[in-house]
């Protein structure tokens, strides 16, 4: 038989003894299974997808029939206005964004819940489930984003203004904001769960509630000035208008909010890593 | 030279009662209640429920401490809750030790669960690059022993069809095979023998053996103390999460059959009047002993086991025998046996028969018991008045290790001889007639 895995990991001890605290959190070990992550993205891609007809098509029936209902409800109906901008296109921004925060946060809050056989036969670092899902929406989010674009290139050839400037280069660091977000509060959530079983109900409709209190479906601008303090507290707003000033040209968002929701970013980080190397020690042993 | 494991004064300790998530509402109930000095509305159902929500702790393993050299196979061995799977969850990082410490060397797999994370929309290739690296493989090391893996598996024309149209045992062939080609330092093994037919059993023990002669270290959990004799030269035992004896295996394992099937006493009565029988005998006592000396209080398969019974004659005119059967676990009378039927002056005697050694296969046997008048009338019957436990103490090098079955198993001698000129069969030329 050969020895084909590298002599470092051969040579490895590995010692086990009791909880060794908040900072426990292993993040080389979590590189070690950098294998692992990719071939579980690689299992949600292929057999979310096997057996069905629209195949990753879904993603784009998904985003237009929510943009369309978006479009008609606020737009033409509430005639909610949308800083001058086409309504679809702006809706379509803030669903492809909000969706996948919303669809990561949602699934990684239920890891332990999904994961329970699993965790209890074999050992790999636990964060790579949730680190897997926030990189498997990814797919789905390039999908969507790619037909926001490919819309957006049409709808320039057609006439219409586009307004790109240097915030349309900060969206890969949206996207790494919302990811950060969306694996920082679901792993809380995830942690939380251990001990309150219906906190992950909490979770579904919760995230359903701060699509309102974000400004997805309606511009900050339009709130008044003595309300618009609550909503930048929510620190996934600065995101959410950045995007639109990157791609559609409206959007109120100053370049020190998005510093300090990066900041704010990495106190949720911490603390999840913190509460999940906490209760990944216990959580074989409560469910 | 460091141990590959060292397992260092480990304990492990499980809340009873206090388990798994409360909901939100309850604790908050709980501290409304608390803030206003009230009971706690979920404690009150008495005392002893009090004390179940306050948490017991239960001790699945205690101070348990022990090395194991590289390239060894040490057997784990114990009863049902001893705590042998706790153990394995600690080797394999599932659960941590409340104190204590382990250290391994080197990679540790187990062959706890196989099959842990296929996908059953995914196919046998795709599976076995997923579970490949849920056991820990990177996608190098899985590439490189693909094939191998394949065809251990037996699977290889199925390799692009999704599992979920494998048989049972296509699903774990191709599970044991991903297992099997680990190459982990440690590996760890529970009760796989339970599973699977001979063959599988066989393959199986194969690749532990060639495990730890490419220099591994494997635990071995079994219930099947054949097969932790036959692979293994050290075992421990637990009982109630203490390490309670460690040594070599055949020590071990006949000490810990001792504590599982403690020899019972004569079974003793003690006047003729709540004594089973009838109107002329009544039994005093009855109890089998092995007569080896060897086999030191256990009834192996090799011991001869005495079986006494002391009985009472009521009457100087009946003429009576005692008849025994000698019933095993299905039910089958394996033999009848009886004394001379004779008048006997009031009294108390005892009967004896010896059933030879290397007879009876392993199992359990209870003897029903007759009383039987001038030779043909039965007039009492009783089952199982005494039963007695035989266990297998065969060392078989390479055999089947299950047990064999059969009602009997006497070693039976065979010879075998050649009938014509040996060298017929390995002449080539004669071969190609």
């Amino acid at each position: 038989m050969q020895r084909s895995s590298p002599p470092n990991v051969r040579a490895a001890i590995t010692i086990i003894g009791p909880y060794r605290g908040w900072f426990d959190w292993r993040l080389r070990q979590l590189w070690r299974y950098r294998d692992l992550v990719t071939l579980l993205v690689w299992r949600d891609f292929v057999s979310i997808y096997k057996q069905t007809i629209l195949g990753p098509g879904w993603h784009i029936v998904q985003t237009l029939l929510t943009t369309f209902t978006f479009t008609i409800i606020f737009a033409k109906i509430a005639g909610l206005p949308t800083d001058g901008v086409p309504p679809f296109f702006f809706y379509l921004a803030g669903t492809v964004l909000w969706s996948y925060f919303a669809s990561s946060l949602n699934s990684i809050s239920r890891t332990f819940v999904t994961n329970a056989g699993l965790f209890g036969k074999v050992y790999f670092h636990r964060l790579v489930i949730p680190v897997s899902i926030v990189i498997s929406n990814l797919v789905a989010f390039a999908i969507q984003f790619s037909m926001f674009l490919v819309l957006l290139a049409a709808h320039r050839l057609f006439g219409g203004a586009l307004h790109l400037s240097v915030w349309t280069l900060l969206t890969p660091v949206f996207l790494v904001m919302l990811a950060g977000y969306a694996l920082g509060v679901g792993i809380i959530v995830c942690a939380l769960t251990i001990r309150y079983r219906d906190l992950a109900h909490l979770v579904t409709f919760g995230v359903q509630l701060l699509m309102y209190g974000t400004p997805v479906i309606y511009p900050l601008s339009v709130v008044p000035e003595q309300y618009r303090m609550v909503l930048l507290l929510n620190p996934l707003t600065p995101v959410i208008e950045g995007f639109r000033l990157g791609f559609l040209g409206v959007g109120t968002v100053e370049p020190s909010q998005l510093a300090a929701s990066f900041g704010i970013m990495l106190l949720v980080l911490a603390v999840g890593f913190m509460l999940f190397s906490h209760v990944e020690h216990i959580f074989m042993d409560t469910v | 030279m460091a141990p590959a494991i060292a397992v260092d004064h480990v304990s492990k300790a499980y809340r009873l009662g206090l388990i798994g998530g409360r909901t939100l509402q309850e604790d908050l109930a709980s501290w409304w209640a608390r803030t206003r000095g009230r009971p706690d509305p979920l404690l009150a159902v008495g005392p002893e429920h009090h004390e179940r929500r306050i948490g017991q702790q239960f001790w699945a393993l205690d101070d348990v401490t022990f090395e194991v050299e590289e390239q060894e196979i040490l057997g784990i061995i114990g009863r049902n809750g001893a705590g042998k799977s706790t153990l394995l969850k600690i080797l394999s990082q599932i659960t941590s030790p409340t104190s204590g410490q382990v250290t391994i060397k080197g990679r540790v797999a187990s062959l706890l669960e196989v099959g842990t994370g296929f996908h059953p929309d995914l196919t046998g290739r795709e599976n076995i690059f997923l579970n490949g690296a849920i056991l820990g493989m990177t996608k190098a090391e899985i590439r490189s022993k693909f094939d191998e893996i394949a065809a251990f598996s037996e699977c290889e024309d199925f390799l692009d069809t999704p599992v979920k149209r494998y048989s049972s045992g296509m699903y774990v062939r191709l599970a044991f095979a991903i297992a099997a080609h680990l190459e982990p330092e440690v590996l760890l093994v529970d009760e796989v023998l339970a599973v699977g037919d001979a063959k599988f059993q066989k393959k199986c023990l194969g690749k532990m053996g060639e495990v730890s002669r490419h220099g591994r270290t494997v635990l071995f959990v079994s219930h099947n103390l054949v097969a932790v004799q036959s692979l293994c030269r050290r075992a421990i035992h637990l009982r109630d999460g203490r390490l309670v004896d460690q040594g070599p295996a055949t020590t071990v394992v006949s000490r810990y059959l001792r504590d599982v099937h403690p020899l019972d006493g004569p079974r003793e009565w003690s006047g003729p009047a709540d004594a089973p029988g009838d109107g002329a005998l009544r039994v005093r006592s009855v109890g089998a002993t092995p007569v080896d000396h060897r086999s030191a209080g256990l009834i192996t398969m090799k011991s001869p086991v005495r079986i006494d019974t002391e009985f009472w004659i009521l009457t100087p005119d009946a003429k009576t025998h005692i008849t025994y059967h000698l019933v095993n676990e299905h039910g089958i009378v394996v033999l009848t046996t009886g004394s001379p039927s004779e008048r006997r002056a009031p009294g108390v005697y005892r009967a004896s028969f010896v059933v030879p050694g290397s007879l009876l296969n392993s199992g359990v046997y209870s003897l029903r018991f007759m009383i039987i008048h001038d030779g043909n009338r039965r007039t009492f019957e009783q089952d199982g008045l005494a039963s007695f436990v035989v266990v297998d103490s065969a060392e078989r090098a390479d055999a089947y290790l299950g047990r064999e079955p059969g009602i009997v198993q006497p070693p039976l001698s065979w010879e075998v001889a050649a009938l014509s000129d040996v060298s017929l069969r390995t002449d080539p030329t004669n071969e190609r007639r």
